[in-house]
């Protein structure tokens, strides 16, 4: 189980990667795991506004519909337009070519309370 | 086959097998099955394109037997059981009074007075009750086998040549829907030519204190062909593909079967079985619904229950749907108003508030291989 040291996490499985008041946002290598081959990836629009904890988009594998989570307040600025084509990317390299939206934040203290790996890592033993 | 009390989930014999290849295990009609071991779509294309290997122990059996059987099952089930010689395997439905289906299921004919049916694990028990309450009357016993029987699903087009290798009877001269008795790894059994994936195939019945051993033998035979385990969810989509109806989504205790396409199955000309009349009434009134295969024009997966819409307006909901691994693209089946059941119609699929424009075809969505 991948959980780069990096990120930031969510208890959704959700990661993100700061940089500055950029945030790039995917799910995990848990996550991708639990869902199986991905075969369908919905992203919101550029330009949106999107809230912390509500959810910004969809990941489907075969079997199942699952909501992702939004981890930090602010602005949609880029979306993987490669996952249209080729959602298991998300499956394959979920914290490279995987990755989901980029976010520019509008409010930094909702970063607060996102997961360090090890307490991501915690709680990713107690779901097994 | 055994209880685990832990979790009032059932197992078969293969659960060892299963944890051992990596097998994601889920409850399905209270057993503990494997859903997937390498993924979906790697064990789906491996069916159709080498051979894979299914464990199916959780399905019914029932045994019949007596000077009355042929009778009795005529009566019972809605094809025609006259027509069944010795080896040979009928597709059928067994109906309520009302035309609605009891289950869906295949019936094996060792001779004139013997028989046994292949039941879905979801309605085993059920279909038990229903089969020993209408044999009261006639000169037959009835036995529910499922407990003594596990079976194996080795589907794919190189199915026979890792069956063969193992087997004692020759499997070139059996055809499709026939079956013969002979032993597979020297455990005798039942090989029957069926299978629920449209590639050609076989289904094995065996003892289940021998089970585990024949599918260990059939994976070391299959390993130079690729073999791999294959879980529900590909089992899913590989039907899906091709259009079979699954009790509980496209037929159920409604009277639907006539609208479900189901009507070869129906023989009304053979004499009285239970449903017949509701169901010719309902064929000489002519059909409202149709259940129709659509396909997902833009990217999106449809769902059982999701609604089906034309121009906006309702018209009808999806019965199964999926990602078909062989098309990539969405696929599903859904009862709609007639008016719209041709072939080509542009209708929309509503996900999650979006309409996402679909098209109706004639499954199979792909072409199926099994031996004729």
């Amino acid at each position: 189980m991948e959980i780069p040291n990096d990120l930031l996490y969510t208890i959704e499985h959700e990661w993100v990667r700061l940089k500055d008041n950029r945030a790039t946002i995917g799910i995990s290598d848990f996550a991708q795991s639990q869902l199986g081959d991905v075969v369908f990836v919905e992203l919101p629009a550029e330009g949106m506004e999107l809230t912390k904890e509500n959810t910004f988009g969809v990941v489907e594998s075969v079997k199942t519909v699952s909501d992702v989570y939004v981890p930090v307040t602010g602005k949609v600025v880029a979306i993987n337009k490669d996952l249209e084509s080729q959602p298991d990317l998300v499956n394959s390299d979920p914290y490279g070519k995987g990755w989901m939206i980029e976010i520019e934040v509008s409010d930094s203290s909702s970063g607060e309370g996102l997961l360090k790996a090890e307490q991501y890592a915690e709680q990713c033993k107690n779901q097994e | 086959m055994s209880q685990d009390s832990s979790e009032n989930l059932k197992t078969t014999p293969l659960f060892d097998i299963h944890k051992e290849l990596g097998g994601k295990l889920v409850p399905f009609a209270g057993w503990n099955m494997p859903i997937q071991f390498a993924g979906v779509v790697a064990e789906h294309t491996c069916v159709r394109e080498k051979v894979g290997l299914f464990d199916v122990s959780h399905m019914g059996e029932i045994e019949i037997e007596g000077k009355d059987a042929k009778r009795f099952l005529q009566y019972l089930l809605s094809n025609d059981i006259e027509k069944m010689s010795d080896g040979t395997i009928l597709y059928s439905l067994m109906c309520y009074k009302n035309g609605g289906v009891v289950d869906d299921l295949l019936v094996h004919r060792f001779s004139e007075d013997h028989y046994f049916l292949c039941v879905n694990a979801s309605n085993s028990d059920k279909d038990y009750e229903w089969v020993a309450r209408h044999s009261a009357s006639y000169d037959v016993k009835t036995k529910n086998t499922s407990a003594d029987t596990a079976q194996l699903a080795l589907q794919g087009p190189e199915s026979e040549k890792v069956l063969q290798s193992l087997c004692d009877v020759s499997l070139n001269d059996l055809s499709y829907y026939n079956f013969k008795k002979g032993k597979v790894d020297d455990i005798e059994g039942i090989i029957s030519r069926t299978g629920y994936t449209g590639e050609d195939g076989f289904e094995l019945y065996l003892p289940p204190e021998k089970v585990a051993d024949v599918c260990r033998s059939l994976m070391r035979q299959g390993e130079p062909f690729g073999i791999q385990p294959i879980g529900l969810g590909a089992r899913d989509t590989l039907r899906l593909e091709m259009g079979y109806a699954l009790y509980g989504n496209e037929i159920d205790d409604q009277p639907t079967p006539l609208e479900a396409g189901l009507g070869w199955v129906i023989k009304f000309n053979k004499g009285e079985f239970i449903g017949r009349e509701p169901l010719l009434q309902q064929k000489e009134q002519g059909l409202r619904r149709k259940l129709v295969g659509i396909k997902l024009l833009t990217r999106g997966v449809p769902r059982s229950h999701y609604r089906m819409l034309k121009e906006g307006e309702p018209v009808g909901e999806i019965t199964s749907g999926t990602f078909s691994p062989s098309l990539n693209t969405g696929v599903g089946l859904c009862y709609v108003s007639k008016e719209y059941s041709g072939v080509g119609t542009r209708l929309e699929v509503e996900i999650r508030n979006q309409s996402v424009p679909a098209e109706v075809v004639r499954p199979p969505f792909v072409p199926g291989h099994v031996k004729k």
